[in-house]
C-alpha cells in the first residue's frame, strides 16, 4: 500500500510525537499553574491574598491623614478551641502600623495542634494589606486549657487611596480560621504561608 | 472548495476483477473488536454514542419528570430503588437529594464525553476525514482502536461509579464540573474517584484521537489536496483536534490534583492548608471553555458541507469560514473566567473577560452570515439534512444571542447558576451540536450503510424534535430571569407553570426520537439501496466519488485533486 512506505511511516511518527509532546507539555503547564497561581496571587493580591513585607520596607511608608476601619474575624473549624480577637475592630490611619491580638484557648482536655488560614475582604484590598508579622500557617500546639495571644503587625498601604477600585473602601475585614492539623508535619503545598 | 473530477470506479480499491481481496473483511470478532479500519471504528463510535445518548437522554427525562411539578414526587422512590440495587434500604431525603446530584452529574458527563464527542469526532470524524482528504485510513489505525475502547471502558467506569458510595449517597454527585471542595472533602467514598478516573480515560482516548487526526490531516492528504482546498469538515476537525490537544491535558492535571487531595493528603484546593478551591475552577474552565468549542466546531463543519450541498454552490467565503474556526479556537482559550464571574473577580478582570468573550461573536457571526450567503441565490432543496442544518443555524443563533447576554459580567451576577444559563447552553449544545449531529446522520447515513433513510420520517422527526426542544428549553429563559436556580429537584410554586410546559416539550422531543429510531430500523431492514452520490451535483467532496457504502479499503490509488 502507498501509505505504508517507510518514509510515510516515519513522517507520521514524527508528527505524532510532536503532537504528543504538545499534549504532555500542556499537562506540565496544568501542574505549573499551581505555583504560578500562588505567585500571581502574591504579586497582585488576587482573591484577598495579603502582602508580606519586611520591617525595612514598612519603615519607608509614610502615614496619611485618612483612617480605615479594620474588623477582625476569628473562626475555627473542627477544633474545640476558643478563638477570638482581643478587640472586634481597630480604626487605623492609613500608612500607620497597627498591632492586633488574637486569642486562642484550647478548651478540650487534650493537647491539640492547629494552623490558621487568613483572608481579607473586600478581596481587592488584599494587595494593600501588608503584614509585617503574623501567625498564619505556623502550627500552634496548645496544651489542655492553655491560652495564647497571637499578634498581627500590619499596615494599610496608602496606595489604596489612589486605586479607583479600592479608594472608597472604608472597612477591611481580616479573617482567620483555625483548622486542626491531622499529621504533625502537614506540608503547605502552595507555600502560601506568610 | 475543490471540485473533484473523478468517477466512482476510479477509486474502488482494486478493480472488480479482484474484488475478493479488495473487500475482504475479517471475521466478526476480529472486525468489530480488534478493528483498525477507520470506517468500522467510526461505526462503533456512532453506535456507542447512540447508546450513551439513550442513557443520558433518559436521565434528562427522569429529571424533567421530577421537575414537572413542584415538590419531590419520584426522587425518593428512585433513590430507594437505586439503594436496593446495591443492597441498601429506603432512601432518606438526603439520599434523594444526592440522587439528584448524581443524575445531573451523569447527564452532563455522559452527554459531553460519551455522546457528543464520540459521535461528532469519533464517529463522523473517523468516517469522513480520511475519505474527504483522499487517504486510505487514519495515520495510526491501531491507536484509533485504543481510543475507542478506552472510551468504552471510561463509560463503564462512570456508570459503575453510581453503585459505590459517594458521600451522602451512592454515586458521584459533584456536577460535571467536579468543583472542589465538594469533590474532595465533600464526597467521601470511591464514587468520585471512579468518575475522575473515567474522565482520565476518556481524556486520554480523546488526546490519542486528536494526535491521530492531526497526523492524518497534515501528512496523508491526496496529491493536490492542499490545506486551503480541504473540505470545511476536515478543517473543523483539525481545529478541534488542536483544542483537544491543548485543553484536555489541563483537565487531566486538574483532576489528578483532585485525586491527590482526596487520597494522598494533598492540599491543592484545600483552604485549610493554604490551597485555593478557586484555582480548580480556573484550571477546569481553561479546559471547559475550549471544550464547548470542541463539541460545536465539527458541527460547524458538517453544517458547512450540508448547506453547500443542498444550495448546489460552493460555500460562501471558504477561507473566511476556515479561519473563523481557527479564530474561535484561539480566542476560546482566553475567555475561561466568564464562567467564574461570581468568584470575586475585580471589575477590571470582569471587563476583560466580558470583552474577550464578546469578540467570539465576530468569527461566529462570519460563519452564520456565510451560511446564509451560501443559501442566498442558491438552488436550495429542502432534503432532511438541509432542514436539520437550517434548524441548527437558527437555534445556534438563539443560543449565541443569550451567550452575548451572559458574557456581560454585570448581568451574569444575576443570571449565574439560574435556568437562563441552562437554557443558553442547551440552545448551543442540545439544539446546536445535536442538530448538527442529526444533520450529519441524515446526510451520511446512506453513504455509511448503503441504505436510504425515509425522507418523510426524517422531516417528521425534525419537526417533532424542533418543536419539542423549543417548548422544552425556551421557557427556561423565563425561569432563569425569574431567578430559578439550576441543579435543584424542587422549586418554588411560582416556577410551576413554565416547568410543566418544559416537561411537555420533553415528551414531544421524545416522540421525535422514537420516529428517528423507527426510521433507522426501517432503513436498515427495507431501505432503498443508496447509489454512490445520492445527493447529486451539489455533493462535491471525495466521499461521493465512492460507492455507498464505500469499499472496505478505499483509495489504494490516491485520487488527484485539481
Amino acid at each position: 500500500m502507498v501509505m505504508t512506505s517507510l518514509a510515510a511511516e516515519r513522517r507520521n511518527a514524527r508528527t505524532g510525537f510532536m503532537a504528543a509532546a504538545i499534549a504532555i507539555s500542556m499537562v506540565g503547564l496544568g501542574f505549573a499553574a499551581v505555583p504560578l497561581y500562588r505567585i500571581f496571587c502574591q504579586a497582585t493580591g488576587f482573591g484577598g491574598t495579603t502582602m508580606r513585607v519586611s520591617e525595612a520596607q514598612a519603615a519607608t511608608i509614610e502615614t496619611t491623614s485618612k483612617t480605615v476601619v479594620i474588623r477582625f474575624d476569628a473562626n475555627q473549624r473542627g477544633l474545640p478551641w476558643e478563638f477570638k480577637p482581643e478587640r472586634p475592630t481597630d480604626t487605623v490611619t492609613i500608612g500607620a502600623r497597627d498591632m492586633s491580638i488574637f486569642i486562642a484557648k484550647n478548651t478540650s482536655s487534650q493537647p491539640m495542634v492547629g494552623t490558621a488560614t487568613f483572608n481579607v475582604t473586600p478581596s481587592l484590598a488584599g494587595k494593600y494589606f501588608n503584614k509585617i508579622q503574623c501567625f498564619c500557617f505556623t502550627e500552634q500546639r496548645l496544651e489542655p486549657g492553655q491560652e495564647i495571644r497571637m499578634p498581627v503587625l500590619y499596615y494599610v498601604d496608602p496606595k489604596i487611596m489612589t486605586d479607583p477600585e479600592t479608594k472608597d473602601i472604608e472597612e477591611i475585614t481580616l479573617s482567620y480560621t483555625f483548622f486542626p492539623v491531622e499529621t504533625p508535619n502537614t506540608v503547605d503545598p502552595q507555600g502560601k504561608g506568610s | 472548495m475543490s471540485t473533484i473530477a473523478a468517477t466512482a470506479n476510479e477509486f474502488q480499491a482494486h478493480g472488480d476483477d479482484h474484488a475478493h481481496d479488495a473487500d475482504h473483511k475479517p471475521a466478526f470478532f476480529a472486525r468489530w473488536f480488534m478493528s483498525t479500519n477507520h470506517k468500522d471504528i467510526g461505526t462503533l463510535y456512532l453506535i456507542f454514542a447512540i447508546c450513551a445518548g439513550i442513557i443520558g437522554g433518559g436521565i434528562s427525562g427522569m429529571m424533567r419528570w421530577e421537575l414537572a411539578e413542584p415538590g419531590i414526587q419520584h426522587l425518593t422512590a428512585w433513590a430507594s430503588w437505586h439503594n436496593g440495587l446495591v443492597g441498601g434500604g429506603e432512601a432518606t431525603l438526603n439520599e434523594a437529594y444526592h440522587m439528584w446530584n448524581v443524575l445531573i452529574t451523569a447527564h452532563g458527563l455522559i452527554m459531553v464525553f460519551f455522546m457528543v464527542m464520540p459521535a461528532i469526532i469519533g464517529g463522523f470524524g473517523n468516517w469522513f476525514v480520511p475519505i474527504m482528504i483522499g487517504a486510505p485510513d487514519m495515520a495510526f489505525p491501531r491507536m484509533n482502536n485504543i481510543s475507542f475502547w478506552l472510551t468504552v471502558v471510561a463509560f463503564i467506569m462512570l456508570l459503575g461509579s453510581s453503585f459505590v458510595p459517594g458521600g451522602s449517597g451512592y454515586g458521584a454527585g459533584t456536577g460535571w464540573t467536579v468543583y472542589a471542595p465538594l469533590s474532595t472533602s465533600g464526597s467521601v467514598g470511591p464514587a468520585v474517584d471512579m468518575a475522575i478516573f473515567s474522565l482520565h480515560l476518556a481524556g486520554a482516548a480523546s488526546i490519542l484521537g486528536a494526535i491521530n487526526f492531526i497526523t492524518t490531516i497534515f501528512n496523508m492528504r491526496a496529491p493536490g489536496m492542499t490545506i486551503h482546498k480541504m473540505p470545511l469538515f476536515v478543517w473543523s476537525v483539525l481545529v478541534t483536534a488542536f483544542l483537544l490537544l491543548l485543553a484536555l491535558p489541563v483537565l487531566a492535571a486538574a483532576i489528578t490534583m483532585l485525586l491527590v487531595d482526596r487520597n494522598f493528603g494533598g492540599a491543592f484546593f484545600d483552604a485549610a492548608a493554604g490551597g485555593d478551591p478557586v484555582l480548580y475552577q480556573h484550571l477546569f474552565w481553561f479546559f471547559g471553555h475550549p471544550e464547548v468549542y470542541i463539541m460545536i466546531l465539527p458541527g460547524f463543519g458538517i453544517v458547512s458541507q450540508i448547506v453547500s450541498t443542498f444550495s448546489r454552490k460552493p460555500v460562501f467565503g471558504y477561507l473566511g469560514m476556515a479561519y473563523a474556526m481557527v479564530a474561535i479556537g484561539v480566542v476560546g482559550f482566553v475567555v475561561w473566567a466568564h464562567h467564574m464571574f461570581t468568584t470575586g473577580l475585580s471589575v477590571d478582570m470582569k471587563m476583560y473577560f466580558t470583552a474577550a468573550t464578546m469578540v467570539i461573536a465576530v468569527p461566529t457571526g462570519i460563519k452564520i452570515f456565510s451560511w446564509i450567503a451560501t443559501m442566498w441565490g442558491g438552488s436550495v432543496s429542502f432534503k432532511t439534512p438541509m432542514v436539520w442544518a437550517m434548524g441548527f443555524i437558527f437555534m445556534f443563533t438563539v443560543g449565541g444571542v443569550t451567550g452575548v447576554v451572559l458574557a456581560n459580567g454585570g448581568l451574569d451576577d444575576n443570571l449565574h447558576d439560574t435556568y437562563y444559563v441552562v437554557a443558553h447552553f442547551h440552545y448551543v449544545l442540545s439544539l446546536g451540536a445535536v442538530f448538527s449531529l442529526f444533520a450529519g446522520f441524515y446526510y451520511w447515513f446512506g453513504k455509511m450503510s448503503g441504505r436510504h433513510l425515509n425522507e418523510f420520517l426524517g422531516h417528521l422527526h425534525f419537526w417533532l424534535f424542533f418543536i419539542g426542544v423549543n417548548v422544552l428549553f425556551f421557557p427556561m429563559h423565563f425561569l432563569g430571569n425569574q431567578g430559578m436556580p439550576r441543579r435543584i429537584p424542587d422549586y418554588n410554586a411560582a416556577f410551576a407553570y413554565w416547568n410543566q410546559i418544559a416537561s411537555y416539550g420533553y415528551v414531544i422531543m421524545g416522540v421525535g426520537v422514537l420516529v428517528f429510531f423507527a426510521n433507522v430500523f426501517w432503513s436498515l431492514l427495507a431501505g432503498r439501496k443508496a447509489e454512490g452520490n445520492y445527493w447529486g451535483e451539489g455533493a462535491t467532496t471525495l466521499e461521493w466519488t465512492l460507492s455507498s457504502p464505500p469499499p472496505f479499503h478505499q483509495f489504494e490509488t490516491l485520487p488527484v485533486v485539481k
